[in-house]
């Protein structure tokens, strides 16, 4: 974030915000930054490799493309939480676990290929840590894709 | 959802729009991110043996379908300085959640925003919202606004801060 100057701060948040179907995309939004196309590429593949942007392309709807998603809560005592984590952590169809600091402080995202599978791999962590699982899946969806401007 | 495998499970039919074989290898050659090319849809569209042309247009195509939300920069936000990032929950009237869940969604500091489902009597909390602020308390304030937008819609709510990853992978889009 140090590192960063006045021109990473304008490609970040005019990429944010979209990018060209065209021919020379990069070419032309160098042009609005007032800068070569070489240059923008150059600082976005090291933004990129710093981990400033984690990701530059398309964004899908990974529900749209046919998978199956849930946001699953466990409340999971202390003493019991690097076991939990270790159960929860070792099922693929896991792919986001976070800590958060309330009594629902487990909070794992599913992505599988059906919804039944949702069920089966959370009455699968119900087994085996004797804890009760919260399935939280998104029933509606008011808004995603903020633009932080930076 | 609308949706359909056939019965040779290659094919989903989502609505009215149909990806077909070369749709997804558009997506499997993209998913990971644009080349950082000079002309990165020819290069995809070589890759797959069919024309630049063909990629925006398809590309195109499925982002008029909402299949691809943008084509962006998906910012870290912990790099850029944005290090109280909260769930924000709250208890609002199943009545009203339609006309609520838009207006917190339009607030700029909020990222995404969904309805999910109660648990009573643990848990009480049937909207969700993430807020990015610079730390906690900023973070704080910003509830604050939206318990103010909510007004006496807002039957409880609370903010819950992450404090570790446990895991993180890169979610594969296509079996």
């Amino acid at each position: 974030m140090d590192k960063m100057d006045k021109m990473d701060r304008n490609i970040i948040n005019i990429l944010q915000t979209g990018f060209p179907l065209s021919e020379e995309p990069y070419a032309e939004v160098a042009v609005q930054l007032g800068i070569t196309e070489t240059e923008l590429l150059n600082r976005l593949s090291r933004l990129l490799k710093e981990k400033t942007l984690t990701r530059f392309g398309p964004m899908y709807d990974a529900q749209k493309l046919g998978g199956a998603f849930s946001l699953v809560a466990i409340q999971v005592p202390e003493d019991d939480f690097d076991n939990v984590t270790e159960v929860v952590n070792s099922y693929p169809e896991v792919a986001h676990n976070y800590q958060r600091d309330h009594d629902f402080n487990m909070w794992y995202v599913l992505a599988t290929e059906t919804p039944e599978q949702i069920d089966e791999v959370n009455r699968d962590i119900e087994r085996r840590t004797g804890l009760k699982v919260f399935n939280m899946p998104k029933l509606e969806e008011y808004f995603i894709g903020l633009q932080l401007r930076v | 959802m609308a949706q359909q495998t056939s019965q040779t499970g290659q094919e989903i039919v989502l609505d009215e729009f149909f990806l077909d074989d070369t749709d997804r290898k558009i997506i499997h050659a993209t998913q990971s991110g644009l080349p950082l090319e000079s002309r990165p849809y020819d290069l995809i569209a070589e890759s797959i043996g069919i024309t630049g042309n063909e990629v925006r247009q398809r590309m195109q195509n499925m982002q008029q379908q909402g299949i691809i939300r943008r084509i962006a920069a998906v910012p870290n936000h912990y790099a850029l300085g944005y290090k109280g990032n909260g769930m924000t929950v709250w208890n609002v009237p199943d009545e009203r959640i339609a006309e609520l869940g838009k207006q917190v969604g339009a607030l700029d500091f909020v990222s995404h925003c969904y309805q999910r489902p109660r648990y009573l009597p643990d848990w009480p909390y049937n909207l969700f919202a993430m807020v990015h602020a610079h730390n906690r308390e900023e973070a704080l304030l910003l509830v604050k606004k939206i318990a103010d937008l909510l007004g006496e819609a807002d039957g409880g709510h609370d903010v819950l801060f992450s404090t570790r990853i446990l895991k993180k992978t890169g979610m594969r889009l296509l079996p």
